[in-house]
């Protein structure tokens, strides 16, 4: 079989059919654990995420402490736990700021048209020519370090992605006979765009959200990494990495296993938000 | 040609309402620059001498004035002062591209090259469990942090291997690890582009006429799948120059590198606005000119868009 034949095999046998099953199942436990340790953190972990043992410092991990300790003695897996609470929160928070002005953007541009519309989406094309890092960097120097500061630096990044998809979403269904129908037999226009135009636009948008969400927990952590966002001894999954640079010819286990825990969080949203997109389009 | 010429207008037009964005943000909204800058308890400064410094920095003066004069100073070369360190902030950049511009144009390179090695085993490998696994590969790139690998990259192959020196590493020795970093971000995009575009391609009847020919897979797919997967790719060039930038910031960082990346960051830090500033308005004339670019060129490269272009 030559190699380009090989490519145009159908791919899809009955076995490797239910593997994506399998990986989206991983996925979803993945986040439910993750979202647990966010909400109840305490009962995943016997050790105080901010209080070490000088005496326990720097040990490799171990039954006792199954990621190892820090340099002041303080349990790494506590902290990790801990630590979902500031990450995930922030990326919902980040995700509501682009997800709702990018949206309110996008859905007015796309309802008005004319000027309005033109206006909105050239500041729109403003806001994508900046790259994303440095737009969330231009609005930390506005709004000043922290946690919550540094989620909505992320949002603002994503809002230009959603106005976009909003716009293009509301001129699809705008155009659609059944939103013609409800303004020919005399619906308003704020009626027609409430009970028509909105619910049937939603769909790509609330998919795109969840996409948002992997690489919002991402760049927060960067953001962490950075210093701009939580400041010590806060745990945070960025900041704990950041943390660990002093150790990294001493103690792998100091950033190895935090960033794993990062990237199984982000793999795991992004394949959610995969299977959302496939399930709403 | 009036495509080219409207089309360069409207980048034109993207550019000044950034640079106005960003003059606005970073200017106009927090207080000022020097009360953000000077105005902390420890340095104990009277209002008089805040008010000497905003005479020197041209912060007394109305917004609309102050923007006139930085955009007049843009245009004429003269990017400001930094408020840190009271160098031209032209020179502090002038100073940091090169040692950045070697490892943005190294780390692309290397991202090429990966990318096209990840689509190529994806779409052509005999096995159907390889290809699964480079085709999975894309995604996971994507969910890793770029900070996190560098880090685990200087561990593993600094610290443990002992492979390369972390104190008196050769200048080509010290590019190795943060270009292999930055290459991983910008190949994940690409990666996905091409096997997605390689799929398309391999599917278009014009493929298995060729094949009927007698073409053989190699030349299927370094003549005809190639060229058309250049113009899918091209499409994303603006999005894997944000992750070129990002990137350098980050690596830049991680591995204590001198450049633009780490003068953004420290930027950031003591809020420095106009080396923020100049980096940002800078940065957008790149992703503003790489767009434009593009546009221009894919008419050029696909005959099919231009007769959409003409009408």
């Amino acid at each position: 079989m030559s190699a380009v034949t090989a490519a145009l095999l159908p791919r899809r046998t009955e076995r490797a059919r239910s593997r994506p099953r399998a990986t989206l199942v991983l996925a979803i436990a993945v986040l439910a654990v993750s979202l647990a340790w966010a909400i109840v953190p305490w009962l995943f972990t016997a050790h105080d995420p901010l209080a070490g043992v000088a005496a326990d410092a720097l040990q490799a991990p171990s039954a006792a402490h199954p990621f190892g300790t820090d340099a002041t003695g303080r349990d790494l897996l506590a902290r990790v736990i801990f630590g979902a609470g500031n990450s995930l929160a922030g990326a919902a928070i980040a995700v509501l700021v682009g997800f709702v002005a990018g949206t309110a953007i996008g859905v007015l541009a796309g309802s008005t048209g004319g000027i309005v519309e033109e206006a909105l989406m050239r500041v729109v094309d403003v806001l994508l020519a900046i790259p994303g890092l440095l737009l969330a960097l231009s609005v930390i120097v506005l709004l000043g370090f922290g946690v919550t500061n540094a989620a909505i630096a992320v949002g603002v990044t994503s809002i230009a992605v959603f106005a976009r998809l909003a716009r293009s979403q509301v001129v699809r269904v705008r155009r659609s006979d059944y939103v013609e129908a409800a303004f020919g037999s005399g619906g308003s226009f704020a009626a027609v765009l409430w009970r028509h135009v909105l619910p049937n636009s939603l769909g790509a948008v609330l998919a795109l959200a969840a996409l948002q969400f992997g690489s919002a927990i991402l760049q927060i952590s960067t953001l962490g990494f950075l210093g701009y966002g939580a400041p010590p001894p806060t745990p945070e999954w960025g900041l704990l990495i950041a943390e660990s640079r002093d150790y990294v010819a001493t103690a792998w286990w100091l950033t190895t296993l935090p960033g794993i825990v990062v990237a199984a969080v982000v793999l795991a949203a992004n394949r959610v938000a995969a299977a959302v997109r496939e399930g709403t389009a | 040609m009036p495509y080219a010429l409207r089309r360069t207008g409207q980048a034109a037009l993207v550019l000044v309402a950034t640079f106005v964005l960003a003059f606005l943000l970073l200017h106009a909204l927090p207080g000022d620059a020097i009360v953000a800058r000077y105005a902390s308890p420890e340095l104990g400064l009277t209002e008089a001498q805040l008010d000497e410094l905003r005479a020197v920095y041209g912060t007394d003066q109305p917004v609309w004035v102050q923007l006139w004069q930085s955009a007049a100073g843009f245009l004429t070369g003269d990017l400001g002062t930094s408020l840190q360190s009271g160098a031209q902030v032209e020179a502090l950049i002038a100073a940091a591209l090169p040692s950045t511009l070697a490892l943005a144009s190294l780390g692309f390179t290397a991202a090429v090259l990966l990318a096209i090695g990840i689509a190529v085993a994806a779409t052509s490998s005999r096995a159907e469990w390889l290809r699964r696994a480079f085709r999975s590969l894309p995604p996971l790139f994507v969910s890793i942090p770029v900070f996190w690998l560098g880090i685990v990259l200087l561990q593993v192959v600094s610290f443990r291997l002992g492979l390369i020196p972390v104190i008196n590493a050769n200048p080509v020795e010290a590019l190795v690890l943060p270009v292999l970093t930055l290459a991983v971000p910008i190949a994940a995009p690409l990666a996905q582009v091409l096997i997605r575009s390689i799929d398309d391609t391999v599917a278009e009847p014009f493929v298995a006429v060729a094949r009927a020919r007698g073409a053989g897979p190699r030349w299927l797919l370094s003549k005809e799948v190639a060229r058309n997967s250049l113009l899918p790719t091209l499409t994303i060039a603006g999005v894997l120059f944000g992750e070129l930038v990002a990137g350098a910031v980050v690596t830049e960082t991680v591995f204590a590198r001198t450049g633009l990346g780490r003068l953004t960051q420290e930027a950031v830090a003591t809020r420095d606005i106009p080396v923020l500033q100049a980096i940002v308005v800078i940065s957008a004339v790149g992703f503003v000119a790489i767009n434009l670019a593009v546009d221009l060129v894919a008419p050029v490269i696909d005959p099919r868009l231009r007769k959409a272009v003409r009408a």
